[in-house]
């Protein structure tokens, strides 16, 4: 059913009794062309432009949980492209203009809200590196404003600009930038690609990868044996325990990474407000919850909990930048795992098994790329060739010296 | 609970004071070691889910290096160890 106006009217005049499910339950089939590990938007979004974008049909996505149980429905719901590199920004910025087009590719609300993502700085060299940054974006024609503090202050009033350490002295603003509703995005690709076709297997755990004379030929699942030609993985906190399956080695480590969301207040907070003195970023949900995030926890885990340490030191830093916020109470605290990668960029390859390909290492900013990343995945497997704008995103980059390393980090995952 | 570490110098601690730099079971190879085995220990990770040996440096403390065998699923901390003491017994 396509939804529209008229849709919701008729729906409503027959009780809303008469909506159908979004997408099936489907059984799985003994073989398929191609198995997406991992349901949450990336396999989702990737299973849905094979199917229509490049004729691939027979595909299945295996999700272990239920869709949206992964990273999916536990992000912040952030969508930017204010990149520096130029191996990110372009595919960044691919993924922000499907973004800006795919309530209408999808016939489905993902509420994107192109709200403005600000980064706040708080000395001379933090607002020169900025400065850099929104250099770097015009270069690949994507708008950047620098906004000096008397403006921000006006913009902005509620904020703590007199911090003796971190005095906010400006921020670097992308307009088209905000957020989308994370759940929505699952929903409206999941529904998508169940009306071109894919089966979607929920409840359906992938518990080993079976290989004949090297090349994959299936799935050992917790609903039995699949075949397929080709195998995605897209498990993003879980590449590793999934690549070790086929005996990949990865350049990935799993971190944990907490969000909250406090009781619904009144409209108050306008953009996305990201503070450069720590690393904690804040909304307001289109339900009035402030929804907020920082740092991950520092130290591998695959459990789906932080740390009350960290916890506390989000707060800390939240109220530091937005002193009314100490007095608003914190409804609710979640954690997802994430697979950290080697220089904090992402992931999107053939593996050197020739029919198993690899989507992963999207660290905690792999939301926003959901359109991208499923598309380019698709074009991979579809074509057995890396998109353009995803071809500084290989594998191998880190064999041939070329990290995409957005934090100057070096190969540490705690510190990207 | 990984956010308390017991060090061997100093007794329990809160994480916040040490810098943790990741995977202690990784043996750096020599100078002259093929470019693979140098790209492995640099950038591949065995990234287990249940118990792992990890270097946490007490840097708001006494500063050693430690190792600490943690478990990444529970969070449970089995053993924290000096890292020259874990150098010697693993004969590095
Ligand atoms: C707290 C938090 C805040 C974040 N905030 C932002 C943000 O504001 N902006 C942004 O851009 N990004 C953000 N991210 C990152 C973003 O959420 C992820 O990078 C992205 O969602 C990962 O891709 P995915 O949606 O496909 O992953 P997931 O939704 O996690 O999908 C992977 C799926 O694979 C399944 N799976 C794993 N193993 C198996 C198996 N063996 N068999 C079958 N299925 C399996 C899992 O159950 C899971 O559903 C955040 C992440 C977290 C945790
Ligand atoms: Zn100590």
């Amino acid at each position: 059913m396509r939804y529209s106006a008229f849709s919701i009217v008729k729906n409503a005049l027959s009780g809303n009794l008469k909506w159908k499910p979004q997408w099936r339950q489907a059984e799985p089939k003994s073989h398929y062309d191609v198995i997406i590990i991992g349901g949450g938007g990336h396999g989702l979004a990737a299973a849905y432009y094979l199917a229509k974008e490049f004729g691939v049909k027979n595909v299945a996505v295996l999700e272990k949980g239920y869709l949206g149980s992964g990273n999916v429905g536990r992000n912040t719901t952030i969508v930017r492209s204010n990149y520096m590199l130029p191996g990110n920004e372009p595919f960044y910025e691919f993924s922000m203009k499907l973004w800006e087009g795919l309530e209408r590719e999808l016939n489905y609300n993902v509420m994107l809200s192109q709200r403005g993502v600000i980064m706040l700085y708080h000395s001379d060299g933090q607002r020169d590196a900025y400065i850099r940054r929104g250099n770097a974006m015009w270069m690949e024609g994507v708008a950047a404003e620098l906004i000096e503090r008397d403006q921000l202050k006006k913009m902005i009033p509620f904020l703590n600009y007199d911090h003796a350490r971190y005095p906010i002295l400006g921020g670097l603003l992308q307009r088209r930038a905000g957020t989308a509703r994370h759940d929505a995005v699952a929903w409206g690709y999941a529904r998508g690609a169940d009306r071109h076709g894919v089966d979607i297997i929920e409840h359906c755990e992938v518990t080993a990868i079976r290989r004949e004379s090297g090349v994959v030929t299936g799935v050992e699942t917790t609903k039995g044996f699949i075949g397929c030609g080709k195998l995605a993985l897209a498990a993003a906190g879980n590449t590793s325990r999934v690549g070790e399956m086929a005996e990949l080695k990865l350049p990935i480590e799993s971190h944990v990474l907490q969000a909250f969301v406090t009781e619904a207040l009144k409209p108050c907070i306008d953009h996305v407000i990201v503070y450069g003195g720590g690393h904690f970023y804040i909304s307001q949900s289109d339900k009035g919850g402030l929804v907020f995030g920082a740092e991950i926890d520092g130290y591998t885990s695959y459990a789906q909990r932080g740390n009350l340490a960290t916890a506390e030191h989000v707060m800390e830093e939240g109220v530091t930048m937005i002193p009314g916020l100490s007095r608003v109470r914190v409804l609710r605290s979640w954690a997802g795992v994430m697979d950290m990668s080697m220089d904090g960029s992402p992931i999107i390859d053939r593996t050197p098994i020739d029919n198993l390909y690899l989507n992963c290492g999207w660290c905690y900013g792999g939301f926003k790329a959901t359109p991208a990343s499923g598309y380019c995945f698709a074009h991979l497997i579809a074509k057995n060739d890396t998109h353009p704008v995803a071809r500084a995103l290989r594998l191998d980059r880190f064999a041939r010296g070329y990290a995409v390393d957005e934090a100057g980090a070096g190969p540490q995952p705690n510190l990207h | 609970m990984a956010s308390l570490i017991t060090c061997p110098h100093c007794g329990v601690r809160p994480k916040e004071e040490f810098a943790i730099r990741g995977d202690a079971s990784l043996v750096r190879p020599v100078p002259t070691a093929s470019d693979e085995a140098w790209h492995d220990y640099v950038y591949v990770r065995a990234n287990p889910r249940g118990r792992t040996l990890e270097h946490w440096q007490h840097v708001a403390g006494c500063r050693r290096f430690l190792v600490v065998d943690r478990d990444t699923f529970t969070h449970e901390v089995h053993s924290v160890t000096d890292g020259a003491v874990f150098a010697r017994e693993n004969g590095r």
